[in-house]
């Protein structure tokens, strides 16, 4: 009977065991581990900490495991460990140690390495009594680490030697992409940073670095690599590599074929793999190998795609090529970069950050013919058709075409049914996107986009209208859609075109995207008529401009009402009738009031100071500044706002989309409320600012808004679905976490300069009247089916028949 | 039980000009006023003319043309402006409410100018 006696006890150890017992092994298998514990999935090793997680393996039947013994010594003449205990083979799985750059002061107590639980156990007893840490080195692991100490309260630094982040898996600009999103979640990363040494007595109080001076903390956590455990190796008269590492062949030999060695520690083919899934696949071939087996382990894929701090990063194949295409999104964080060789025709490998939906496809292409332009892989990487030999899920091995088998033999209707039948999915779950993107191939609909022309969010669509410089829905839809539209997604680009170009909204094509409102410049009412509202900016307005709008409203008969945002409405027009309505408003000085739009409607006010009693601040003119500054600004949904000029709020502007409340000191602002459906207070942004500050920060409300809000979404609902809420908003815009302001600021200016009234224009161009008829074989003659009654001395509709159905 | 073939009268569409083709927008409709009848029409992206009733059954106002135009599924549709269901512009039926049809008619372009038939 063979004897296996494996060193080590952590994840490799773990899956040999496993896999020799379920391949029914009938030699015996015993583990000896130093912890003082079973074998734990050392991958989710943070979760213990922050949720508290039992990370225990199940023990593996039929396996003898001996836990808190250290193996010392090996005497390979004897085949013995410890002098005493035999073996016939023997598997060296003693993983690596955290390297600890030899700094005075590493010892001190609050100085920890983040590798086993009792490593955590320590870490939150330290924490318990600390403000702060530092994380030395700013790997995957570090970055854990990081999010570990945040997670325990503490204000955490981060100290890298590179010049960025994650060196091993992004380039500088995903770097510094990275950076951005973890300083954006309060942490500080130092980069191009080494360690003087550790400050304290006894405990640690600091870190010092060249550079940054000293760091106040009361906790250090190393992360600065590891360092494979080949010192049983090494004594036994193994081979090692130069800088560490038991050497191994392809079948996890090492020098003396009666050891083998797995996992962190082996040395193969000149690399050490630090990764999960090699080392398993390593356990898989010693397994084989010592039930008989050729099995050979000829290297990994390195590619890995992980969340950290709330981060998607992902890296596949080649970090280097001869042509290379880079897309940058500073908004929402993403940084993508393709590798291609120097014909552009051979996908080598690539970057993301932030948005990682790419990985699951592209990484399938690695050293294959590109299957669509670059841009178009980093956009919408599943419009990409796979080849049904492609694997979908490299951790459970499974293709294209098991899945497509899967559905098919089951009638699968969701991931969650595909993950049951094929397995994929359920280890890293990086291919979730491709196993949808399948399962709608396949004729399942599970369609999240904007509608079945498409599978973008507004936001997506946004984004790519603005990077690729589309101006014309049919670009849009011809190269990242289907069909030909709805009444969904076309008023949703028509939007997009018009907050980012600001051109007239009946211009060109754009005139066909319009909702009827929009096409008409006027809002439709039950009985096909149209409703006008003039804009009156802050609801100031002088006695012969009331008397314009009575004299047109009696001329045309117009049913008139004051309306909540402090405007006046004329209800009844016959689409005819606009344009000389509109002439007699516009030769008197009004302008458009965008009640039809989605777009900035009012900005209410009290009479503030000016004239009040407990007004502080003059709110009258900072609503007509705010109005004209705005007017006309289309948006994902309605804008509104109200100025109120002390704290007794007559404006109501804390229902507002944004509204402001003066205080004795300047202005606070505040954002995110509305009435309606779902009412909701706006949440305070910033307080007793002055003016400029003031305009400047909404300015950066609501381009940033316009940018990343989802069609038809207030901006309320917009705000408590962003990631981080009003602590994050606040950090972008004011504190410009994500380096866009500038952006933001020159985008607002530039929809301020360009702006122009769109009825003015309108009646000033032939083309554009033209539409304003309601027979176009007939231009004089209105639509017989409008009539109206009479009620309290103004017109009513009469009520319309409808059809028998 | 035999079939007794009814000689039917053969109508001959009266065809009426409603507008040059060029003063339609694509994927824009325009309301005709036909003897009493108000017909929406439609030129597609593609180039089809399509003519159905102006009325919109489920609010009664007779505002279809005013809709925006676009597909389901490959189908040529309009949508009501008023509560946005969605009409096929092939054969007037409701696709969100399949029992609900509205009228059809022959449309053509000749000589330039758009020309519709309710008869």
């Amino acid at each position: 009977m063979t004897r296996v006696l494996i060193v080590g006890n952590g994840p490799s150890a773990h899956r040999l065991a496993e896999t020799l017992t379920s391949r029914g092994f009938t030699g015996s298998v015993t583990i000896l581990g130093e912890e003082p514990r079973g074998a734990y999935d050392r991958v989710a090793l943070t979760t213990h900490l922050t949720e508290g997680r039992d990370l225990a393996y199940p023990d593996v039947p039929g396996v003898t495991t001996v836990i808190g013994t250290r193996v010392v010594s090996i005497e390979p003449a004897a085949k013995t460990v410890n002098g005493s205990i035999p073996y016939d083979v023997l598997v060296l799985a003693t993983g690596s140690a955290p390297f600890v750059p030899p700094v005075p002061g590493r010892d001190l107590d609050g100085c920890h390495v983040y590798r086993t639980i009792d490593d955590l156990d320590a870490i939150r007893a330290s924490a318990a009594t600390a403000t702060a840490g530092v994380v030395v080195g700013g790997g995957l692991l570090g970055l854990e680490a990081a999010d570990a100490l945040r997670g325990l309260g503490l204000e955490t630094h981060i100290v890298e030697m590179s010049p960025w982040l994650m060196p091993r898996q992004v380039d500088e600009g995903g770097g510094a992409v990275l950076k951005k999103h973890v300083e954006s979640l309060g942490l500080t990363v130092h980069v191009k940073s080494g360690v003087t040494r550790i400050e304290g007595e006894g405990r640690v109080t600091g870190l010092l670095t060249p550079d940054a001076g000293v760091i106040d903390a009361q906790v250090v956590v190393f992360s600065a690599g590891i360092r494979p455990r080949d010192e049983l190796a090494r004594g036994a008269g193994l081979q090692v590599g130069e800088r560490g590492g038991i050497v191994v062949d392809d079948g996890m030999r090492t020098s003396d074929p009666s050891i083998l060695a797995i996992g962190e520690c082996a040395l193969h083919d000149g690399q050490i793999y630090g990764l999960v899934a090699p080392c398993m696949t390593m356990a898989e071939v010693a397994a084989d190998r010592i039930m008989g087996g050729t099995a050979a382990f000829t290297g990994a894929d390195l590619s890995t795609k992980l969340k950290l701090l709330g981060v998607e990063v992902a890296q596949f194949g080649a970090m280097a090529g001869a042509l290379d295409v880079t897309y940058l999104d500073p908004v929402a964080g993403v940084y993508k970069k393709l590798f291609v060789s120097d014909d552009a025709s051979t996908l080598l490998g690539g970057i993301c950050v932030g948005d990682a939906s790419p990985y699951a496809t592209l990484r399938s292409f690695v050293g294959a013919e590109l299957p669509a332009a670059p841009s178009d892989l980093l956009f919408s990487p599943t419009a990409v058709e796979l080849p049904g030999d492609a694997p979908v899920c490299s951790c459970n091995n499974v293709t294209k075409n098991d899945v497509t088998a899967a559905i098919k033999e089951n009638d699968l209707t969701d991931v969650a049914g595909v993950k049951a039948c094929t397995r994929a999915g359920t280890t890293c779950g990086s291919c979730l996107p491709l196993l949808k993107k399948i399962l709608t191939e396949s004729g399942v609909d599970t369609g999240t986009g904007l509608c079945e022309h498409f599978a973008h969010s507004r936001a997506e669509l946004f984004t790519i209208v603005q990077v690729r410089g589309i101006t014309t829905f049919t670009q849009l839809i011809d190269e990242h859609g289907t069909g030909r539209g709805c009444d969904i997604c076309k008023p949703v680009v028509a939007s997009i075109l018009a907050s980012l170009h600001n051109g007239h909204v009946l211009e060109g094509e754009q005139a066909a995207l319009q909702d009827t409102n929009d096409h008409f410049l006027a809002n439709l009412q039950k009985n096909g008529t149209y409703s006008i509202v003039p804009r009156i900016p802050g609801g100031e307005i002088t006695p012969e401009k009331l008397i314009v709008i009575g004299e047109v409203a009696r001329d045309f008969g117009l049913y008139t009402k004051i309306t909540g945002g402090q405007r006046i409405d004329l209800f009844g027009a016959r689409v005819e009738e606009l344009p000389r309505i509109w002439r007699r408003l516009v030769d008197a000085g009004f302008e458009s009031g965008h009640a039809y739009g989605k777009a900035l409607r009012t900005v209410k006010s009290c009479v503030g100071s000016t004239w009040c009693r407990y007004g502080v601040q003059d709110s009258v003119t900072l609503a007509i500044d705010l109005e004209l500054r705005y007017r006309g600004l289309r948006s994902p949904h309605k804008l509104k706002s109200a100025v109120s000029g002390c704290a007794r709020e007559c404006a109501e502007a804390r229902s507002k989309d944004f509204g402001i409340i003066a205080t004795e000191k300047g202005w606070n602002l505040y954002v995110g409320g509305n009435g309606g459906f779902t009412p909701r207070h706006a949440d305070l942004l910033v307080q007793d600012v002055d003016t400029a500050t003031l305009i400047r920060t909404i300015d950066r409300f609501l381009m940033f808004y316009i940018r990343t809000a989802d069609r038809l979404q207030r901006t309320a609902a917009w705000l408590e679905n962003l990631d981080g809420g009003l602590d994050r908003l606040r950090q972008i815009i004011v504190d410009d976490a994500l380096g866009i302001c500038a952006d933001l600021d020159a985008q607002m200016a530039a929809h301020v300069a360009t702006y122009a009234d769109e009825w003015r224009a309108t009646l000033d161009d032939p083309v554009k009247l033209r539409r304003f008829v309601s027979f176009v074989n007939a231009p004089g003659t209105p639509d017989p089916s409008i009539a109206f009654t009479t009620e309290r001395d103004q017109i009513k509709p009469e009520i319309l028949q409808v059809m028998s159905r | 039980m035999t079939m007794t073939p009814l000689r039917t009268p053969v109508l001959e569409p009266v065809w009426e000009a409603v507008c040059p083709l060029t003063d339609l927008l694509p994927e824009r409709g325009a309301c005709a006023l036909i003897g009493g009848e108000q017909v929406a029409v439609f030129r597609t992206h593609d180039g089809s003319l399509y003519a159905i009733g102006n009325q919109d059954p489920f609010s009664g106002a007779y505002i279809l043309s005013r809709g925006i135009v676009g597909t389901r599924n490959g189908e040529p549709t309009v949508a009501s402006p008023m509560h946005k269901q969605v009409f096929s512009l092939t054969s007037g039926a409701c696709l969100d409410d399949p029992g609900t049809v509205i009228p059809t008619f022959p449309i053509r372009v000749t000589m330039g100018m758009v020309e519709v038939s309710v008869k």
